[in-house]
């Protein structure tokens, strides 16, 4: 039984709305309860509804970011859906090595990493099959995140033994990864190429701040916006990118690419995306 | 798929067949120690070895090291599922032979990763 009344909800979805521009579509109160409710707990409510009061009443700037954080922060795993990184392996970035092997430079861009298990993967795959580009090559991976604690997990590189058990390769693991407390921290050698950065899709810094890449994994994150913001983004994402670059999305959000300056291509099992 | 679940525990063989029963594999034999899990090759063709590592008569290193000097067994995945959990342990398992690693407690996510990794079923799509 949600605690949340309509109204609340409606002003709940406003507020969201308005501070990340993601979408919170009529009968997703329980996603907000499951969310919130934590929140509440530590801060002395008796329910989320009773939070959703304080929030609508008082000028109260930590907490409403609080529970921003909660509502952005998204499931992720290491290699999650596996296919999109073997094609990544055998046919995305050995072509984009070719094409930038007169500069040896290569610009990655993870939009919204969440707490960081993507652009680990990148960096891993990097070093385990290309090992010469991951040592010798100008290699980033500007990973970004809308919110503030995903990009300071994301900074640290550590992870939870039940985030490591899910999808990293054990050998991977032993290869790249230090036992600390309870955590597995990732070696320097895979936090050097990976930079990380607070930054909201809908609202982003200049092409002269974060432009010009070679590939751009944007997966599992469209689907929280409306097809309005979902084209801003992706044509956003279009004009940051070089004309020879790659972009990858989550499987349930090609339709968002309908209408935009890209084409697509179908490589075994993985779609992606080229720029017109 | 086939599986051989190793463990001297009841309880995790239970829990750990519950979960391949769930995720669609029906096809699952149990062994309570490396020695028993040896015996039940022999007639129990076996894709995937889910094995603990600490088992009394033999266990789980001694297992895999005796499983992978036996050419019958080439084809045969073998998964380690224990609470050890230092990275330069799972090293020396997988130089012994193991192909993954997954550390307890296991979930049915992380299962249905694993198994995904080892080539052996398609990962969620999600």
């Amino acid at each position: 039984m949600s605690t949340i009344s309509s109204t609340q909800f409606e002003q709940f979805c406003d507020l969201v709305r308005t501070n990340t521009a993601i979408v919170l579509e009529p009968g997703k109160e329980y996603l907000v309860e499951s969310r919130l409710a934590p929140i509440a707990r530590r801060q002395g409510f008796d329910n989320v509804g009773e939070l959703l009061k304080k929030l609508g009443s008082t000028y109260a700037p930590a907490l409403r970011d609080e529970v921003l954080d909660a509502m952005t922060t998204n499931e992720t795993s290491f290699f999650r859906d596996l296919h999109p990184w073997q094609t990544l392996k055998t046919e995305i970035l050995p072509e984009l090595i070719e094409s930038r092997s007169a500069t040896r430079q290569l610009t990655i861009w993870c939009a919204a990493c969440s707490s960081g298990q993507e652009p680990y993967s990148l960096a891993l795959l990097m070093a385990e099959e290309f090992p010469n580009e991951f040592r010798s090559w100008d290699l980033r991976i500007i990973a970004t995140d809308i919110s503030p604690s995903m990009v300071r997990r994301c900074s640290e590189g550590a992870f939870s033994q039940l985030e490591v058990n899910r999808g990293l390769p054990a050998a991977m693991l032993a290869r790249h990864f230090t036992r600390r407390g309870l955590n597995f921290v990732a070696d320097d050698s895979l936090r050097r190429v990976i930079e990380v950065r607070h930054a909201n899709l809908d609202a982003l810094p200049p092409v002269s701040q974060l432009g010009g890449f070679d590939l751009v994994i944007v997966r599992n994150v469209l689907i929280y916006f409306d097809d309005i913001v979902k084209k801003r983004i992706i044509e956003s994402v279009h004009a940051r990118m070089r004309s020879t670059g790659v972009m990858l999305l989550g499987s349930t959000e090609f339709a968002a690419v309908n209408g935009t300056p890209f084409v697509r291509v179908q490589s075994d099992k993985t779609t992606y995306f080229r720029p017109r | 798929m086939r599986v051989l679940v190793v463990d001297d525990s009841r309880a995790m063989r239970l829990i750990l067949k519950k979960m391949l029963l769930e995720m669609g594999h029906t096809d699952i034999a149990e062994a309570e120690h490396g020695a028993a899990a040896l015996d039940r090759l022999d007639t129990f063709f076996a894709d995937l070895a889910l094995v603990d590592w600490n088992m009394p008569v033999m266990n789980g290193l001694e297992f895999i090291t005796e499983v992978r000097q036996d050419p019958r067994f080439d084809r045969l995945k073998i998964m380690m599922v224990t609470s050890e959990s230092n990275p330069r342990l799972i090293y020396q398992v997988l130089k012994a032979g193991a192909d993954e690693y997954a550390m307890k407690p296991i979930t049915r996510e992380i299962m249905a990763d694993k198994i995904a990794l080892l080539g052996l079923a398609e990962s969620n799509m999600t």
